[in-house]
């Protein structure tokens, strides 16, 4: 899955070069961070394997490349393995962004005979304690376990770390595991507040700091690692002076299918109310991707407003993240308020504020499990 | 500081492979070769693919070199080594054995 903030920058012609199969909300785990809908369990029509092999297929044929199965937790669905040789066959890069849980060694090899290119592990902490507590299962032993099979099978190993105030102070231990483990790629992934992150986010938002020390540690390592072993750091947002590049622009490469089947410019894309996601159950991609009015709203530069508009570096983040600007003050075509030139920076100057603030009333971190909080009064699209 | 002393490493002698992270190919729809790897995709130009094609795990940089002077008629010795270079230091190619 490509990130915010990550280094690539990719014209991709007008194609949806990465897409992203979100084959099920379900999963094992209750990370109170997760990106999913909090109203994840309403969801119940997901697309059928044959569904998802139209969306493969038409995918393929607009130019897709880059191919994530993601979800939920993908392995929890038994059609993967058939996704997968279908993708190969169709000649996506397939990638699977797994929690690991569902997954065994004997699984595994058969995803990397059917084609499977890469293995996206999620973890953590680099103790056993925190790791289980942070994902609300007994999950550390079985992901370092399945991290050592998917090295020993030849994956290229993508170990993606959720960075939070709980387990920052850990960046030193962690990278030690990563080279014990072989990983090639440790994506130190800071949080970045949607849904269940947003809810917690005064309990998750680090210190400034906090992100210095940790950073500090990552460059230490790239320094003596070189290129065995790339790190990536994506600090959040909220600490920046300058919004994130998010996804590239607005319908500008990345497609996401969500488990029902609705299109979405990114994964985060249904927390905007008041718009219509096609769904692919009754319209091509083609015209999804080309025609639908969703897909075209934040494309180029004509929606924006002031300081957008008239700004030199628009061309640079496209205004930022058109969730986070809709979450964070109420409209999707406003400036992300991450920019320091936005009138309403201040929202995020509060949020670091509340969250550092030794004396704030602590909260109850709310995991990510049907009824933990009621959606019941929730609007929804 | 590491990519430096690999990119002096190179030798007219060594011989490169594609490292296996990464897979590199025809890309029908963009019209071009690319090369695939964990979270990115690189498009390349015509004459940075044909040095990657070479990088078979077969040919010496010599051969290289003389392969493409051959077929660009004009000395391409400076921009090989470069080309090399830097996708050594990317990890992209390693050198064989």
């Amino acid at each position: 899955m490509p990130k915010d903030g990550s280094e690539l920058r990719l014209d991709g012609a007008g194609m949806p070069m990465w897409l992203t199969c979100e084959l099920t909300y379900r999963c094992p785990l209750n990370c109170p961070w997760c990106n999913n809908p909090l109203d994840f369990d309403k969801y119940k029509n997901e697309l059928t394997t044959e569904e998802w092999k139209r969306v493969l297929r038409e995918g393929r044929a607009m130019g897709s490349l880059q191919l994530g199965f993601t979800g939920g937790e993908p392995a929890l669905r038994d059609d993967v393995e058939e996704l997968i040789a279908y993708a190969e066959e169709l000649g996506y890069y397939t990638n699977l962004i797994t929690s690991g849980m569902g997954l065994t060694k004997e699984r595994l090899k058969a995803m990397k005979n059917l084609g499977l290119k890469q293995v996206q592990l999620s973890i953590q902490s680099s103790n056993r304690d925190i790791c289980n507590a942070l994902v609300g299962a007994e999950a550390y032993d079985h992901k370092l376990e399945l991290a050592h099979e998917i090295k020993a099978l030849g994956f290229p190993l993508v170990l993606n770390i959720p960075v939070c105030r709980q387990n920052i102070g850990q960046t030193e231990d962690i990278l030690s595991m990563a080279e014990d483990i072989g990983v090639d790629y440790v994506e130190f992934a800071n949080l970045q507040y949607y849904n269940w992150a947003l809810l917690n986010r005064p309990e998750f938002l680090p210190a400034r700091e906090q992100l210095e020390c940790a950073e500090a540690i990552v460059n230490k390592h790239r320094a003596r690692d070189g290129n065995k072993m790339t790190i990536y750091f994506v600090i959040p947002d909220y600490y920046a002076d300058r919004p994130k590049a998010c996804m590239n622009g607005w319908g500008a490469i990345h497609l996401t299918i969500a488990p029902d089947g609705a299109a979405l410019p990114c994964q985060e894309a249904r927390v905007i109310k008041g718009v219509e996601f096609p769904n692919i159950r009754d319209y091509p991609l083609e015209w999804i991707w080309h025609e639908a009015p969703v897909f075209n709203k934040f494309r180029g530069d004509d929606w924006m407003k002031e300081p957008c508009r008239n700004c030199d570096e628009r061309g640079k983040d496209f205004g930022g993240c058109r969730c986070q600007a809709f979450l964070l003050t109420g409209d999707a075509a406003n400036t992300d308020p991450v920019c320091s030139k936005s009138p309403l920076h201040e929202v995020i100057e509060s949020a670091v504020v509340e969250a550092i603030n030794p004396d704030r009333q602590q909260r109850p971190i709310v995991m990510r499990r049907k009824g933990s909080i009621t959606t019941r009064f929730l609007k929804t699209a | 500081m590491t990519e430096a002393i690999e990119a002096i490493s190179i030798k007219a002698g060594n011989i490169f492979e594609m490292d296996p992270k990464y897979l590199f190919r025809w890309e029908e729809p963009q019209q071009s070769y690319v090369m695939l790897y964990p979270e990115g995709v690189v498009k390349l130009n015509e004459t940075s693919a044909a040095i990657l094609q070479l990088c078979d795990g077969k040919h010496t940089i010599e051969e290289i070199i003389s392969k493409l002077s051959k077929k660009y008629t004009t000395d391409v010795s400076d921009s090989v080594n470069k080309f090399l270079e830097v996708s050594h230091a990317k990890g992209w190619i390693r050198i064989k054995a």
